[in-house]
């Protein structure tokens, strides 16, 4: 008996030994969230002003904003998710409705699977190769294909759950009516699955807005005014990468305010992305 | 207006030619549009494979000059044009198995804390605030890591390091040096922070398909709660387990701007993981716009190749070990 007492003492031990482990491992995950914000807040927000968002890069020692990377980032993820969303939907649409069965889908979202996490940079060299290369100079279309490519594997990813989600009896009932397939399609299973599409698409804006690897040489930099879509273009993440690594002072307090500016940016995207696909999931 | 009664569609009754015409309208229609999502398909394919064929095409030049030395040469000199893969693949390899190493028990504590431990109205946010961290783009870890943490490093965990370890034989090199700050192990430790969440976000998932009632049958033998994850939980979600660990080592290894900020940038291989050290992608990133001639460029490029080759493995092993646990939990 006593025996029996040691060990049921020891396993109890165990159990609140773990237990305790498992919440220190939760607190110190939440904890760092909370003191990468923390820092962000405290180190970027004193820069916060009007001027940020109406001035130029500055020169080293001189005062200004980040108007013109803000400007060129918008400028490359709208092109990016344009040309990527609408193609990403497509496959996605191909592997949920046409082809779902077919032994081409299965192949499909292995490699799309990949893509989904394969490295940025190794896109940025991809894109530099057929497009940079050949045509000899760095441009911000360039820096906008580099995006869609990784927007294209996201969208394809949730279009394709999305329309998964989609009950079949809806399918068939449009079917009975009478209607070809691509009208099913367009007018019954795309609005059943509305919400968590777009949820998609936000993801990836979220994702690629961020991303500074593959601009760094397709769309390279630009310290001037530009929207020239066929010359070097300047953006907010490689700004902030120039910047944080230079020795002024003036320059890496600007790269804490772009570092508030585009988390701030990012986490309101995820939680509406979140919040869309939550309000869809409860209907 | 389309006539809907059932007339046999006919050449000689107007209205059925009408509604032939409507029906083929509506067939090619259904046709272009069946071509164009296969060709948006296809188009992924074909992404993979143009990534392959101008990563290998790039990357000729490179390895017609250095052949397959060039994979097991350290030293990397722009000024004579000799180049190898060895430092960079080392540093990323190591940095990577560090990461594992710290993101792994950490995110299948939060993971079994979230399924297991965690009351019910906390579950929700603290779940969210993790996949939060997933989403911060890797260049504010970079900034924060290269001004907030690594200076923290310095000061606290580096000099304790070196005082505890500094001395005893066999592990004096590896905590070798002084303490930088910046180097191998502040890059791991920013690659575990950034690849935590992936762990974590799949474990929570694997663990949720384990069937209630196999739980429920240990816990009413007397189980306790670290028994049931440890000879239930675990064993039954193994495989997705390591496929979600492989999906995070892939996100490790090609992940870019985070370490480059915290690495430093030395092309060299020290026992040391105190040391500044470079990987594939940081090498990449802050040499490629500034590489002059064809051989430099395309040595880079050749690192590029390994590095997606390295991640397509890991990967598409991640991949095929979570598609086996779907198709388990399927049956």
């Amino acid at each position: 008996m006593d025996l029996d007492n040691a060990r049921y003492r020891q396993r109890k031990r165990r159990n609140a030994t773990n237990s305790i482990l498992c919440v220190s491992a939760t607190v110190l995950g939440v904890g760092i969230l909370a003191i990468i914000l923390g820092t962000l807040v405290y180190k970027g927000f004193s820069g916060l002003s009007v001027e940020v968002f109406t001035q130029m890069t500055p020169p080293p020692g001189s005062a200004g904003g980040l108007l013109n990377p803000i400007v060129g980032s918008l400028i490359m993820t709208v092109i990016g998710v344009l040309i990527g969303a609408p193609l990403g939907m497509l496959a996605g649409t191909y592997m949920a409705e046409y082809g779902r069965y077919s032994k081409m889908t299965s192949v499909v979202r292995f490699i799309n699977d990949i893509l989904l996490s394969a490295p940025s940079i190794v896109m940025g060299l991809f894109v530099y190769t057929i497009m940079v290369a050949p045509m000899g100079h760095f441009s911000g279309f360039a820096g906008a294909i580099a995006l869609a490519v990784l927007v294209i594997p996201i969208v394809v990813r949730t279009t394709e759950d999305m329309l998964l989600l989609v009950p079949g009896s809806l399918r068939e009932a449009s079917a009975a009516l009478g209607m070809p397939r691509a009208l099913m399609i367009r007018k019954v299973a795309y609005k059943a699955a509305r919400a968590g599409m777009i949820t998609g698409v936000l993801l990836a804006v979220a994702r690629v807005s961020g991303e500074t690897a593959p601009l760094l040489f397709t769309a390279l930099n630009n310290q001037f005014w530009s929207t020239n879509l066929n010359a070097p273009l300047s953006s907010l993440p490689v700004v902030i990468f120039q910047f944080a690594l230079s020795p002024y002072a003036d320059w890496q307090r600007l790269a804490w305010v772009g570092a508030l500016i585009i988390t701030l940016a990012v986490l309101a995207l995820s939680i509406a992305a979140r919040w869309l696909g939550s309000s869809r999931t409860s209907q | 207006m389309v006539d809907v009664t059932l007339h046999l569609p006919t050449r000689s009754n107007v209205a059925g030619a009408e509604r032939e015409v409507v029906l083929g309208r509506l067939r090619r229609q259904d046709q272009v549009f069946r071509a164009l999502t296969f060709g948006a398909a296809v188009s992924v394919l074909v992404i993979l494979g143009a990534v392959f064929v101008s990563l290998i095409d790039g990357s000729i030049p490179a390895f017609r000059k250095f052949g397959l030395s060039f994979l097991i040469t350290e030293s990397w000199n722009p000024v004579t044009e000799k180049f190898g893969a060895l430092a960079p693949v080392y540093g990323t390899l190591v940095t990577s198995a560090l990461a594992m190493l710290i993101a792994v028990p950490i995110g299948l504590g939060i993971a079994i804390f979230l399924t297991e431990l965690c009351p019910p109205i906390l579950r929700r946010p603290i779940g969210i605030a993790i996949e939060l961290l997933a989403g911060i783009p890797s260049i504010i870890y970079g900034i924060w890591g290269l001004f907030f943490f690594a200076p923290v490093l310095q000061q606290t965990l580096q000099p304790f390091l070196i005082t505890v370890f500094g001395n005893v034989p066999g592990l004096s090199t590896l905590f070798a040096g002084p303490p930088y700050g910046i180097g191998v192990l502040t890059a791991a430790l920013i690659l575990a922070i950034m690849v935590l969440p992936f762990v974590t976000a799949i474990s929570r998932d694997v663990f949720e398909t384990v069937p209630s009632v196999l739980k429920e049958s240990a816990y009413g033998l007397g189980c306790t709660r670290v028994e049931v994850v440890r000879r239930v939980v675990i064993p039954y979600t193994r495989v997705g387990v390591i496929g979600g660990a492989m999906l995070g080592l892939g996100r490790a290894l090609g992940e870019t701007m985070a370490v480059t900020f915290v690495i430093g940038n030395a092309h060299r291989i020290s026992g040391s993981i105190l040391a500044p050290g470079t990987t594939i992608s940081a090498t990449i990133a802050n040499e490629f716009t500034e590489a002059v001639g064809d051989i430099y460029t395309s040595s880079l490029i050749a690192l590029g190749l390994i590095l997606f080759f390295i991640t397509f493995v890991v990967l598409a092993c991640a991949r095929l070990m979570l598609m086996r646990l779907e198709y388990k939990a399927g049956k």
